[in-house]
């Protein structure tokens, strides 16, 4: 087991290290420095040298590179070289408790909608019941997140009125953007859980259980349900990720605080150095979010080789 | 002896009726006749074909016949709905709407169409050499996928983008430059499971090549899981373009593409729905034709779904 984590920390490490290394130089290959006179700013060469001695910016770019490894390692994630005296890693601590709410929310709505609609397709396979999932299934594939939470936008806080447009205040103010996000994961978790429960329902011993006379119900609940939801426990890192990328469409949508929408921002500005820290703290955590379900998987699934 | 056992006068010819018994008086179906069949049963499927098919001529020569250009501004006309004259009304510039959205299916689908190909292409030779090889090969080539996997390929793709300046051509290559991992995943699976087959045993045994095997006998019989994975790269790559191009970084304007266009229809979307309406539209039926298709081709080609 330990060994078994050992190896999925170090390949996290190796997959944080690529993503650094070309973050890092993309960003610096850009031409021109974020202190470059533009139209608007024109400051004069002196002044642009001592800035960029104070930064560091004129230090050849391996020393930049080893210098800034050096800060991440501390837990540094750099500051915004476009808003005053702002870091990385406030930005960070004042978006990520928002977002990561706005997550969790998501991430619990899809799992208590998805899961009983692919068990109730599933056992109800070819009734109505399947078909109406199936369908909202291959609504929620087909049609892109940000498309949808612009027609609930429009539907129901400008023509109905019934909700707020944008800002966390109430609990309220979660139903758009928590459907925004969980729409496509419920679609994919319907989908993987009707198929998974059609695979188990399939298996001998659920024939046995049933020949020694227990309820379909209990059947269902009891003996099939505990191994047909082990594939959703392999989505869930998936889920993070596509939670993570929808936020940064959705916080923007709906005027939300939180992460996603400061990186777009920091696009907008082309604010490099912001890009910079958000990415690799992005990929950090996506990272260690799948390491996580990972063991998780293999605790759940005697069945998951532990050596591999 | 056997060849006293078996004499000849025991033997007679057969008559010409019994000769043509023998004869199979049906054509043998093919593999890929015999999907195409099981697709044409498919409604949903050739609904979706029909759909996208009809998409394409109307963005291939839909502008030509239009009085209108994707570019061409018209004060007197700002915000007009839709009416005979603009179709789907047109935008703050005066824009016709209908062109606009006509040059956004042009991008999309090529976006698509290209960035498909080209994972192909790729994913073919990584995922096969990767496959065949195995070994030492295998394990380093499997590894970097592994190092490439583990991040959202989004964030590597808005990186690209970043550095290469918004354009279609930087999508297309940022998209080139990371879709290939699943297919060449999916590629390497399959001919890990084919290679051990008798038939390529076979093959080696007579003394076939390894690139031989690999093109003439692996490739070929995993050709119809590829051709799926593939088809389901069209919609998510006009997603990626749709999803950039709303956040900002996508096409530049004045040109148009379904993501830009319901980007720049956010701010006015309580005064004039309409103009977020159509591009929503477009998008959201495009993607459910590619994904019918991807389906249908799904079932079609999948021998274990064989009544």
């Amino acid at each position: 087991m330990l060994k078994y984590i050992l190896k999925r920390i170090l390949a996290g490490l190796l997959t944080m290290l690529v993503l650094v290394t070309v973050t890092f130089c993309l960003m610096h290959a850009i031409p021109g420095g974020p202190f470059s006179p533009t139209e608007e700013r024109n400051v004069p060469k002196s002044v642009l040298d001592a800035i960029e001695k104070r930064y560091g910016l004129q230090d050849p770019l391996p020393a930049q590179y080893l210098h800034y490894m050096e800060s991440l390692a501390r837990g540094d994630l750099g500051i915004s070289f476009k808003q005053m005296d702002v870091s990385v890693n406030e930005l960070v601590a004042r978006g990520f408790p928002v977002s990561a709410r706005v997550g969790l929310v998501s991430v619990i709505v899809s799992l208590i909608i998805g899961i009983p609609f692919g068990i109730i397709a599933a056992i109800k396979r070819g009734k109505w019941m399947d078909w109406v999932s199936m369908s909202l299934a291959t609504i929620g594939i087909a049609i892109p997140s940000f498309v949808l939470a612009v027609l609930l936008l429009y539907l129901f806080s400008v023509t109905l009125k019934w909700l707020p447009t944008y800002g966390l205040g109430t609990w309220k103010h979660y139903i758009l953007p928590v459907a925004g996000l969980a729409l496509s994961p419920i679609a994919y978790i319907t989908r993987l859980m009707r198929s998974s429960m059609l695979e188990v329902m399939r298996q001998d011993y659920i024939r046995t259980a049933r020949a020694k006379g227990v309820s379909e119900f209990m059947v269902v609940m009891k003996h099939a349900l505990r191994n047909a939801v082990i594939p959703v426990v392999t989505y869930l890192g998936p889920l993070i990720a596509a939670l993570l990328t929808g936020s940064f469409v959705i916080e923007r949508l709906f005027s939300i605080p939180g992460i996603g929408r400061e990186y777009v921002a920091s696009i907008g500005d082309r604010d490099y150095s912001v890009i910079l820290g958000m990415t690799i703290f992005f990929g950090g955590f996506v990272v260690i979010m799948n390491i996580v379900v990972d063991i998780l998987y293999a605790v759940i699934d005697p069945r998951v080789k532990m050596e591999d | 002896m056997p060849d006293q056992m078996l004499r000849a006068e025991l033997f007679e010819p057969l008559t010409e009726a019994e000769k043509q018994n023998e004869v199979l008086s049906r054509k043998s179906v093919s593999y890929w006749s015999d999907a195409w069949r099981r697709f044409r049963r498919d409604p949903l499927a050739m609904i979706g074909l029909v759909v996208i098919a009809v998409i394409a001529i109307f963005a291939v020569f839909g502008p030509l016949f239009s009085p209108y250009t994707y570019d061409g501004q018209n004060i007197q006309n700002q915000n007009q709905g839709p009416s005979g004259a603009h179709w789907f009304g047109t935008d703050k510039f005066g824009r016709d709407i209908f062109v606009r959205v006509l040059f956004g299916a042009r991008i999309s689908l090529t976006i698509g169409v290209v960035a498909a190909a080209v994972n192909f292409v790729i994913g073919i030779l990584y995922g096969g050499i990767s496959g065949y090889f195995g070994g030492m090969v295998d394990m380093v080539m499997m590894r970097i996928v592994d190092m490439l996997i583990g991040v959202p390929s989004l964030l590597y793709i808005i990186l690209i983008m970043m550095f290469l300046g918004n354009s279609v051509k930087s999508i297309l290559i940022a998209l080139c430059l990371t879709y290939w991992i699943g297919t060449a995943r999916m590629v390497r699976s399959q001919v890990l499971t084919l290679k051990y087959q008798e038939y390529a045993l076979a093959a080696k045994a007579i003394g076939a090549s390894d690139l031989r095997i690999l093109t003439w006998h692996l490739l070929p019989n995993s050709m119809g899981p590829i051709i799926v994975t593939v088809t389901f790269l069209i919609p998510s790559a006009i997603f990626s373009e749709a999803f950039l191009s709303f956040l900002g970084i996508g096409i530049q304007v004045p040109m148009a593409s379904w993501g830009t266009l319901a980007n720049d229809a956010i701010p006015t979307i309580f005064s004039y729905p309409y103009q977020m309406l159509f591009p929503a539209l477009a998008i959201s039926v495009t993607m459910f034709a590619l994904n019918f298709i991807g389906d249908g081709l799904r079932d079609a080609l999948d021998p274990r779904l064989r009544k």
